[in-house]
C-alpha cells in the first residue's frame, strides 16, 4: 500500500481509485503499427496509379475506379488510413487538451469524424462500382 | 485533476533545437495534416458519386492555385510521413537507436522526402 510520505508520481485521485491504467494502450500502439504496415503497399499502389487519380475525364475516372482491384484496394486504403489517422489524432488530443470535458468532446468528435468520413468513402466506392 | 505539485520533465523551450526533435515534431505535424486530407478524399469521392458536374467542380478547385498548393503540401507531407514512418518502424524493432544511426536516417528521410516530392510532382506532369 502507498504510504503517506512515499514518493510517487501517481496523482492522489489515481491512487484513491487504485484502478491503474485503462489497459488499452498496447492495443492502440499495436494497431497504429499494423495500419502503418498495411499502408506501405497500399499507398504505393495508389502512387503508382497517380495519373488515373489525377484524371480529369469523368467517365475515364469512373471506369478506373470500377475496376475490382482498384475498388478493393481503395476500400482497404480508406479503412487502414482512416483508422491510422484516428489513432494518431487521438494521441494529439490526449497530449494537448487537458480540460476533461473538452477532451472527451474532442475525442468523440475525432471518432465520429473518421467513422463518418470513412463510411462515406466506402459508400462512394461501392456506389461508383454498382450504381454508375 | 490534481493540484498537488508533482515533478515534471522540462518542456521544449529549455532544449537546443536538434534534427531528431525537429523530425519528431514534423512527423506529428505531417500526420495531422494528412489526417485533414480525409476531408478532401471524401469530398473527391462524393463529387464523383454526385455526377459529372460536381466532379468537374472539384477538379477546377483542385487545379486552382490554392488547390495545387494544398496538393503539393500533402504530397510532401505524405513522402515525409511515409519515409519517417519506416524509420519509426525500424526503431520499433530495436535497431538504429544509437545517435549516429538516428542522425544518418534522419538526414536520409529529409533528403528522400524532398527528392521523392520533386520526382512525383514532375512525373505527374504538373
Amino acid at each position: 500500500m502507498a504510504h503517506e510520505n512515499e514518493k510517487t508520481i501517481r496523482s492522489a485521485l489515481g491512487r484513491a481509485r487504485g484502478m491503474g491504467s485503462a489497459k488499452d494502450g498496447t492495443h492502440h500502439f499495436w494497431m497504429q503499427r499494423v495500419t502503418a504496415m498495411a499502408l506501405l503497399p497500399l499507398s504505393l499502389f495508389f502512387l503508382w496509379h497517380l495519373d488515373s487519380i489525377a484524371e480529369s475525364d469523368y467517365t475515364a475516372f469512373l471506369k478506373w475506379m470500377a475496376h475490382p482491384t482498384v475498388a478493393i484496394a481503395a476500400i482497404l486504403f480508406v479503412v487502414a488510413s482512416f483508422y491510422h489517422a484516428l489513432l494518431g489524432v487521438q494521441v494529439i488530443i490526449e497530449d494537448y487538451v487537458h480540460a476533461e470535458g473538452l477532451k472527451i468532446a474532442c475525442l468523440l468528435l475525432n471518432k465520429f469524424s473518421f467513422f463518418g468520413l470513412g463510411f462515406a468513402c466506402i459508400f462512394a466506392i461501392c456506389y461508383i462500382n454498382f450504381a454508375l | 485533476m490534481s493540484n498537488i505539485e508533482r515533478p515534471l520533465s522540462p518542456h521544449l523551450q529549455v532544449y537546443k533545437w536538434q534534427l531528431t526533435m525537429a523530425l519528431s515534431i514534423l512527423h506529428r505535424a505531417t500526420g495531422f495534416g494528412l489526417a485533414l486530407g480525409a476531408v478532401a478524399l471524401t469530398w473527391w469521392l462524393m463529387a464523383a458519386v454526385n455526377g459529372e458536374e460536381a466532379y468537374q467542380q472539384f477538379q477546377s478547385y483542385a487545379h486552382s492555385f490554392i488547390g495545387q498548393l494544398m496538393i503539393f503540401g500533402w504530397l510532401w507531407a505524405f513522402t515525409f510521413h511515409f519515409l519517417n514512418g519506416i524509420r519509426h518502424l525500424v526503431w520499433d524493432t530495436g535497431k538504429w537507436l544509437d545517435l549516429k544511426s538516428a542522425y544518418a536516417s534522419g538526414y536520409a528521410v529529409v533528403a528522400g522526402s524532398l527528392v521523392c516530392t520533386g520526382a512525383i510532382w514532375f512525373a505527374a506532369g504538373y
